[in-house]
């Protein structure tokens, strides 16, 4: 990455930390740590990685356009967001939806959401859902349900493959998913089917609803297991722009790209620290500790 | 009557030769679900999944966004209940056209417990946007294709294999939303699906020999369900319904036809033959029908009950009975 790159990427970074942290604070409780962790992740594929369709005017999010059906003719997918689909623009699939609010602020800080966009969040009759859909911006398959958007994210690349499309398909999985069977099933699928065309970005911050995931169940060692169901594997600093980014351009014909981005659950917010070993929502205990994060807004240097 | 033998397999080459969007998904279950041709006819669109069947519904729904219409095949079993979450959230909720062919309904295997989808239209009926069909022959194998394709959205299929008699003529093919009228009566209205059907015409052909006058309705499209002209039928029943299913009575065709009976305030008696409330087991599909109760027997048994009456018909003269090839409406000089 050139020096420009870098300094674009954590701006962007910067950017998606300090709006979650600003919404966390105006809505008292949000998924913080999900953004601290993996800022630096989505800021390096939405500004150097992945190749997106631009966005001329960022969009303001539509409502809700009712759950999909035969007869809505008025619904449709946050994937817009990302870009028209031709066939050789990238795509993006969001797994975690509890990764909505980190996506959010991404796609703002990236001009492909307006910023007025968090004002929708978890608002009732809003797309810009709490964990997201696939009407939320940015998404565009069933994500919610652990697990499942990684095969349809195969899927996706299968059919791509079939259509002769140079586009690639870029995953981001929580490393929790990879206590689901599906997963593995999602694995054993793509390596047999040689899916060459599908990266997949793992934030592992080691950290689950219950706890540290050593403790709650653990599924190191990773890279190992990973490479044994036939992934070309790249273990990473996930706070490092030169690190994330250059795996994407590698290629190994027949074998899918994961990259394990190894993270810090309070990247940038030193004081989340203090919630270890639980960092899957944040709630305020007391005025005093949000008083405290008040703090370190006000103070925010990017 | 004729029976005939891999009608699916030799039908789904004919039919999708013009139709490159079709792919094939197989579950490691590929002769058993009658797939084999068309992997030989078509290899680049067959799709061997492994025993992996949550994934294959998730990748299979991927295919279906980007343009593809996916047919799933795998014993109906590892489709609903394995996979139900995947069929709920990956396919279903996004309306996606994934034609789901599931293989074994009720008790056609003697497979036991583990390979009986006998639940399978209770919990898949719950699910919005879902189209649910049930062959009942050969004639309804072939001609159940272009109504799933064209079906805007996920289908599920209780699937035929081997064997399958042919019931009906092969000029009337099977129709969304149609139910065959196979004979017209007074005093009750039977309804029945699937196998059960050539069950009920045998048992509805010896009633009406001892003088009884019956309705009898085959339903191939369990939902969306047409009710209107068997709510018309029942109504006018002297005693009422008599459904025939090879399902348990919780959540099949006869909880279709009792919530539709309720919803028009149709004050008749309905009688549910299916499983009652068990699981199966590892036996014969006769003697299962027999030992839960869904057999032309059985049939012939309730309506003694129901009219207070004995008729003597003995097993020997329902396995006489001959089948002729039924016409989908009965003609008017037959009434």
């Amino acid at each position: 990455m050139t020096t420009d790159e870098i300094k674009e990427a954590k701006r962007v970074a910067a950017g998606i930390r300090k709006r979650v942290l600003t919404h966390t604070l105006k809505h008292n409780g949000g998924y913080l740590s999900q953004a601290c962790s993996s800022a630096d992740a989505l800021a390096a594929l939405y500004t150097k990685i992945m190749k997106l369709g631009p966005v001329e005017t960022p969009f303001v999010p539509k409502p809700f356009p009712g759950v999909p059906g035969p007869d809505n003719h008025d619904y449709f997918t946050g994937g817009y967001y990302n870009g028209a689909h031709m066939p050789e623009y990238d795509r993006f699939i969001l797994s975690p939806a509890h990764y909505a609010l980190a996506l959010y602020a991404c796609l703002i800080e990236t001009g492909r959401m307006d910023e007025t966009g968090l004002d929708y969040f978890n608002k009732d009759g809003s797309s810009v859902e709490m964990i997201g859909s696939e009407h939320s911006p940015g998404m565009e398959v069933t994500n919610g349900s652990l697990g499942q958007a990684i095969s349809q994210a195969a899927g996706i690349a299968l059919a791509r493959r079939l259509k002769k499309e140079a586009g690639r398909v870029f995953v981001f999985l929580s490393d929790g998913e990879l206590q689901i069977g599906q997963t593995w099933e999602a694995f054993q699928f793509i390596s047999h089917w040689k899916l060459d065309n599908i990266i997949i970005y793992v934030d592992v911050n080691g950290c689950q609803c219950d706890g540290k995931m050593s403790d709650v169940m653990n599924i190191e060692p990773i890279s190992s297991r990973l490479e044994a169901f036939g992934a070309k594997v790249f273990r990473i600093d996930g706070h490092n722009f030169e690190e994330l980014a250059s795996p994407a351009s590698s290629h190994k014909a027949g074998s899918p790209i994961v990259v394990l981005s190894y993270t810090n659950p309070y990247q940038g917010i030193e004081l989340l620290k203090n919630n270890a070993p639980k960092f899957h929502y944040m709630r305020f205990k007391s005025e005093d500790e949000k008083k405290l994060y008040g703090e370190v807004l006000a103070s925010w240097k990017p | 009557m004729e029976t005939l033998s891999r009608v699916h397999a030799k039908n789904l080459v004919k039919w999708a030769g013009n139709k490159p969007e079709v792919l094939v998904l197989s579950a490691d279950l590929t002769s058993s679900t009658e797939i084999d041709l068309f992997r030989e006819a078509y290899p680049s669109r067959f799709i061997s999944a492994g025993i992996a069947e949550q994934n294959m519904l998730s990748v299979a729904a991927g295919l279906a966004r980007e343009g593809f219409v996916p047919f799933i095949h795998t014993f109906a079993v590892f489709i609903y209940r394995r996979a139900f979450d995947q069929m709920a959230m990956s396919i279903a909720y996004s309306n996606l056209p994934v034609k789901m062919f599931g293989f074994l309904p009720g008790i056609t295997t003697p497979g036991g417990a583990t390979h009986q989808a006998t639940d399978d239209i209770a919990v898949v009926r719950a699910l919005p946007n879902m189209t649910i069909f049930e062959a009942g022959d050969a004639t309804e194998v072939e001609s159940l294709l272009d109504p799933v394709m064209e079906t805007n959205g996920p289908v599920y299929i209780r699937m035929l294999r081997g064997d399958v008699p042919r019931l009906f003529d092969k000029n009337e093919p099977l129709k969304k939303g149609i139910n065959r009228v196979l004979s017209r009566g007074t005093d009750f209205t039977v309804i029945s699906s699937g196998l059960c059907t050539e069950e009920a015409i045998k048992a509805v052909k010896a009633l009406k020999a001892k003088g009884l006058s019956i309705t009898h309705f085959h339903v191939s499209t369990l939902k969306p369900f047409n009710s209107k002209d068997i709510l018309d039928s029942i109504a006018s029943s002297k005693y009422g319904a008599i459904t025939m299913e090879n399902h348990t009575v919780l959540g099949g065709l006869g909880s279709i036809v009792a919530d539709a009976m309720a919803g028009a305030g149709i004050g008749k008696k309905l009688y549910k033959l299916g499983l009652q409330d068990k699981f199966g087991h590892g036996a014969s599909k006769g003697y299962l029908m027999r030992e839960y109760g869904f057999d032309a027997m059985a049939l012939v048994l309730k309506a003694e009950e129901i009219a207070g009456a004995k008729f003597g018909i003995t097993e020997n003269e329902l396995k006489s009975v001959k089948i002729e090839v039924m016409h989908g409406d009965i003609k008017a000089e037959d009434l």
